[in-house]
């Protein structure tokens, strides 16, 4: 178990500096200094109490939506599909905060409760159709992305409209997941209930997988459907379940970012924590306590570009590049891991009978 | 009533080209083996390529510049699959994981280097590929004013490379080959047949029509390159999907996706199409390919090897 | 005679194997030489080098005397040697033509002129006698035809050496047959060829020599005519090979399993099972014998509940399992020993620990309430090593991927017996494994009949129903043939029946 754990470790950390090196390469290729936009990137995220709050509540959605991903990954399914998941869960908590005038205590359990419901239903189809007529999970969550997409494009406007044609109506603040205590914790910045959710939500996941029988029959089916079978395993309620929950902590993060770190619903744009999810669950190798600290290491990211484009003129997506190179790095990675992998076979290889 | 569909045609067409040239794309890149979920990426990439190239010739070349900038979106999403060929086919890395890190990548370099280059994130363009009338065609009664007058150039280039590559495909040794390497690359490899070569090549070209894709979208309806194709991309996924991987059926597909996507656009002006709602009419090409797939489960023609890395001498 | 191909000294490493170890061949013209070994010893590894898909780290290639390089099947062909896969490398929704012209297309410019290609294919098989259909696609031939095409590859590109590995494998009686006619007439036409295979019996019927190999290294060769098979099994095996296993007395209790008229069909909506009815008594093995593909898998399917019957029942124990689940077939006590160990047997991805509780993870002591006791599971784990000698790197800890065949299989073998059945359903037991793992579970199974469970034994190794079973039944078609008594039948009556010719009494 230690030199499993250890491998995945130096896998994630190498894609991490290489990601890093790439982005400071395209820094200095344009002409900028690189030192000075890492110190303020990273600086721009953790540099007071406030920053550290915004990126912490950058994080949270990015670690359910990295749970998500993880999740489905472990049990042998591909959730490409977490961006329209997540929306289905922002567009059913944002309706319901805009319609729902109930106190605070009240709606926002109900609120996630049912994000999470929607994102299970967006997941469960995809589920049910690898389970029944083996159709790609990849294909199919895709094509829900972009209905759930133009289901959102229509509906807020027609329903919800705020002041611009793009957006919804501003939530109540009695259905925010912020709340007074940990704003002014954290000296106003968008940090909201939300984190203790995706803790809990690492928490449960973590267990699930590793403990139960649930987990370790998801898994075997993530493995191998035909050995699950043979043991007496239902493998198409077990792939169905597999996405549902994958589907359920996707929409979890739909409330977290919709009600939580913003206060309206934009359309024309499928939230980013999708595919960012994958790049969290990659880089953690899907384990769970992974996916906390890669998520957090993202959220860095994302919060400090704005100070960092202050600061020094560099065009803010160069936190989304260094990201999406931090991916490909690591989906390369099987290199460094085929190097781990011969050097503990000839360790082992002299018992093999 | 036929007005309507002279009205709407143009508009169907500019959509579905660039969907059309995109889908071959993936078109060769899957039946070589080789999945490529990066389409969306590679057309960003082309239509910034396109962009800046066309911007910055027009000093010099005026009107011409187009033809450059969709040489440089060729030229630019062949380039930039090398990415995803290198990762899959000599590191055997998860194809759809590297696809979808080229989709993020390119999404986000290309503004970052349209912010360095003119301080916004977006590119507008002057003027467009041109849109001619075809000599005596566009005479024709009827047919004439619907299919041939006030087309744009590149919908024929895109037509006709869609004649040369189902051509490639079925009768050269080398669509042969590439075919084999997607249904059984094994079986290729022992025949002789270079698996790795082959696979970049269809890589590339996927690369070098999902660019031109890009380009065109920019050059026809769009003019300006804002980091977004408005998933396209996975559009041309769905109607690789929908068209079971035949050339032919791709270019229904397309076709078919393309008049549903501009319905719905369309009705916003035409009153006597809101009697679907708009939200039906953009959702229909997705929910269709699903039941298509569901529809298909059993008698898939998606080669068999497509997604799994070659891994020579695994016997 | 002169040497057409000879290997020397060819040494092949994978990490942390050494599979070829100083190993020369010879091949003559004209001649049949056997590669005889076992199930890994390497044979398949240094033809695969011969025919360059590997590249040796040592040795020398001698091709017609001249010493030659090898690194891609290009160069292997343009020599003139050929090589018929074991697992067929065709495309199966090409056809015939255009899998035999892969690589070498012919062509006028760019485009592709396969029409004469096909006349020259006919031409061909016309001369060698090896029919086939060249406008069929692949998926739509049978397997006979589909291992012709695969020849026919090879004498497109003009091969003079052929190499064929394990062909028999997967043909009828008959075509086994067809296949040594084939053979003779490339001999004579002049064709050298070069046999791998671990059946004694075929090299008996085809080859003239013999070369042993053991565990990466040459025993030997000798001359087929002059040697016996005990003596070949020896050197193959390295030491006295006992062809049987003892058994105790013959005491039949209670009926265990009751097939009575038993339908299936297969994934391609096909009847792969008619009508079939057997009976199994405690304390007894029933082999079931047959060609592959004759229904086996499909009633092994049924009676253990991965795939439904179309009508008949199936009753164990007095208890009606037909519509049965899995789940309630394995709480009815019966355990099964699968076909293919890694696709079904085991999770390769998990540890030898997590596989022993494959089946019963979900009952206490291995799990509480949802929750699994993994000291339980570690225990139960080390228990069954120890039972079963099962050998892995890291003991329970150690993933099933990297355990050798053979031990994967002891392990599977030790948690079916352990899990105490009425019935042991062994489909294929020992297929691919080496002798030693072999005559283990030969010995747990007979042990296990005489204890007194009821054991149904389908091998496609005919010389395994031979020495196990106590009764033997035949399907041919679906059909069953007969049932015989296994100690007053021999290979020649169950051939005939494995072939359709009812000689057998019905019980």
């Amino acid at each position: 178990m230690n030199f499993f754990f250890r491998k995945e470790l130096l896998v994630g950390l190498s894609a991490v500096v290489l990601g890093l090196a790439a982005g400071a390469i395209l820094m200095a290729v344009t002409g900028n200094n690189p030192f000075a936009g890492y110190f303020y990137l990273f600086a721009g995220g953790l540099m007071n109490l406030e920053r550290l709050g915004n990126t912490l509540a950058m994080a949270t959605p990015l670690i359910l939506t990295g749970l998500s991903v993880a999740f489905a990954f472990r049990t042998g399914l591909f959730n490409i599909g977490a961006a329209g998941q997540a929306l289905m869960g922002g567009l059913v908590a944002t309706t319901l905060a805009l319609t729902l005038g109930l106190p605070k205590g009240l709606i926002l359990p109900i609120i996630l409760v049912a994000a999470a419901a929607a994102g299970a239903l967006w997941a469960w189809l995809p589920g049910l159709l690898k389970a029944r007529f083996n159709v790609h999970e990849v294909v199919s969550t895709i094509m829900m992305n972009w209905i759930a997409y133009w289901v959102t494009y229509y509906t807020i406007p027609t329903f919800f409209k705020g002041s611009f044609e793009t957006e919804s109506r501003l939530i109540p603040e009695a259905a925010s997941l912020k709340i007074p205590l940990l704003t002014q914790l954290f000296s106003g910045s968008y940090i909201n209930l939300g984190l203790l959710v995706s803790l809990l939500a690492v928490v449960v996941i973590s267990v699930v997988l590793n403990r139960t029988v649930l987990g370790y029959r998801l898994k075997a089916v993530g493995y191998n459907r035909f050995a699950a079978e043979y043991a007496g395993v239902n493998v198409n309620r077990h792939i169905v379940a597999s996405m549902a929950i994958a589907g359920a902590l996707a929409g979890l993060a739909g409330a977290t970012f919709y009600v939580g770190y913003t206060s309206s619903m934009q359309i024309g744009v499928l939230p980013s924590i999708g595919l960012d999810g994958i790049a969290v669950a990659l880089l953690a190798s899907n384990s769970p306590l992974g996916v906390m600290g890669s998520a957090i290491f993202f959220g860095i990211l994302q919060s400090g570009k704005g100070f960092m484009n202050a600061m020094t003129k560099i065009p803010p997506e160069i936190g989304d590049t260094i990201i999406a190179t931090i991916i490909y790095f690591a989906a390369t990675s099987v290199l460094i891991e085929r190097w781990f992998d011969t050097m503990a076979k000839n360790r082992g290889g002299k018992n093999r009978v | 009533m036929f007005d309507i569909i002279l009205h709407i045609f143009p508009y169907a067409i500019a959509f579905t080209i660039p969907l059309l040239v995109t889908s071959l794309g993936g078109l060769y890149s899957e039946r070589s083996g080789v999945v490529n979920i990066g389409l969306e990426g590679l057309m960003i990439v082309g239509s910034f390529a396109s962009a800046a190239a066309t911007v910055a010739l027009y000093p010099v070349l005026g009107p011409n510049a187009v033809w450059f900038g969709l040489l440089a979106a060729v030229v630019a999403g062949a380039l930039f699959s090398l990415l995803h060929a290198f990762a899959s086919i000599n590191l055997n890395a998860n194809q759809v994981i590297s696809g979808t890190a080229i989709n993020m990548i390119a999404g986000a370099l290309t503004v970052y280097i349209a912010r360095t280059l003119t301080g916004s994130g977006n590119i507008q363009i002057k003027q467009g590929v041109p849109r001619v009338d075809i000599p005596f065609l566009s005479d024709i009664p009827v047919v004439g004013p619907l299919l041939f007058q006030k087309t744009y150039a590149t919908t024929w280039i895109v037509l006709g490379l869609w004649l040369l590559l189902w051509f490639v495909l079925y009768k050269t040794p080398f669509g042969l080959r590439l075919r084999a390497c997607g249904e059984h690359p094994h079986a290729a490899d022992s025949a002789g047949v270079n698996v790795q070569a082959i696979r970049y090549a269809a890589v590339v070209i996927s690369g070098a029509l999902a660019g031109l894709g890009g380009a065109t979208i920019l050059l026809t309806y769009s003019g300006e390159f804002n980091g977004q194709v408005a998933g396209l991309g996975f559009l041309a996924l769905a109607a690789l999907i929908f068209g079971q991987w035949k050339p032919l059926g791709i270019l229904g597909a397309c076709f078919f996706f393309g008049f549903a996507a501009t319905l719905a656009n369309a009705s916003q002006a035409e009153p006597a199409l809101k009697v679907i709602p708009d939200v039906i009419l953009k959702v229909f090409p997705y929910a269709v390919t699903l039941i298509a797939l569901v529809l298909l489960s059993k008698k898939s023609q998606a080669p068999r090897a497509a997604g799994e890395p070659f891994e020579a001498g695994k016997r | 005679m002169q040497p057409v191909v000879e290997m020397l000294n060819i040494r092949k490493e994978f990490p942390g194997i050494v599979a070829n170890d100083d190993v020369s061949i010879t091949l003559n013209r004209g001649e049949v030489l056997a590669l005889l070994g076992e199930n890994g010893a390497g044979k398949s590894t240094l033809m695969s080098v011969l025919f360059g898909l590997y590249q040796p780290e040592q040795g020398t290639i001698r091709v017609n005397g001249k010493e030659v390089r090898i690194p891609n099947p290009n160069v292997a062909g343009d020599l003139g040697i050929g090589m018929v896969h074991q697992h067929f490398k065709l495309v199966h929704n090409f056809s015939v033509t255009e899998n035999i012209v892969l690589g070498l297309e012919p062509s006028r410019g760019p485009i592709l002129t396969l029409k004469e290609a096909s006349a020259r294919i006919l031409a061909l098989s016309k001369q060698y006698g090896l029919d086939v259909e060249p406008d069929a696609k692949i998926e739509d031939i049978s397997v006979g035809m589909q291992q012709r095409v695969e020849i026919l590859k090879m004498l497109y590109r003009h091969s003079e050496v052929l190499i064929f590995d394990e062909p028999t494998a997967v043909l009828t009686p008959q075509e086994i047959q067809e296949l040594v006619k084939i053979m003779k007439n490339l001999q004579a036409e002049g064709k050298s060829i070069i046999l791998i295979t671990h059946k004694l019996k075929e090299i008996k019927a085809i080859a003239d020599r013999c070369t042993v190999i053991r565990r990466g290294k040459v025993v030997g060769t000798v001359a087929v005519a002059d040697t016996s098979l005990e003596q070949m099994a020896e050197m193959m095996v390295g030491r006295q090979v006992s062809f049987h296993v003892e058994k105790g007395p013959f005491r039949p209790g209670q009926v265990v399993l009751n097939i009575e008229g038993l339908s299936v069909r297969n994934s391609r909506k096909l009847p792969a099972l008619k009508s079939f009815s057997l009976e199994v008594r405690s304390g007894e093995i029933v082999g079931v014998a047959g060609v592959e593909g004759n229904g086996q898998t499909e009633l092994v399917e049924a009676l253990t509940g991965l795939r439904p019957s179309d009508s008949g029942r199936i009753v164990v124990d007095g208890h009606d399992l037909t519509k049965a689940s899995v789940r309630q077939r394995i709480d009815a006590k019966i355990a099964h020993i699968p076909e293919d160990r890694q696709k079904r047997g085991l999770v390769l991805d998990y540890t030898l620990a997590e596989n022993f509780v494959l089946e019963n993870h979900g009952r206490p002591p291995y799990s509480r309430n949802g929750f699994l006791n993994k000291e339980a599971i570690t225990a139960q784990a080390e228990k069954l090593i120890e039972a079963f000698d099962v050998r892995s790197g890291e003991g329970a800890r150690s993933k099933a991927r990297g355990l050798s065949g053979g031990n994967q299989q002891k392990a599977i073998v030790g948690r079916e017996i352990d899990s105490n059945p009425d019935l042991l359903i062994a489909v294929q037991p020992t297929r691919g494994l080496d002798v030693g793992s072999i005559e283990y579970i030969h010995k747990r199974l007979v042990e296990q009949r005489d204890a007194g469970k009821a054991v149904l034994l389908v091998s496609l190794e005919l010389d395994e129903i031979l020495d196990l079973s106590d009764r033997i039944a035949v399907v041919c078609r679906g059909e069953l043939v007969g049932i015989v008594d296994a100690k007053t039948t021999n290979e020649n009556q169950i051939g005939l029946m494995m072939a359709g010719v009812k000689t057998g009494a019905l019980d």
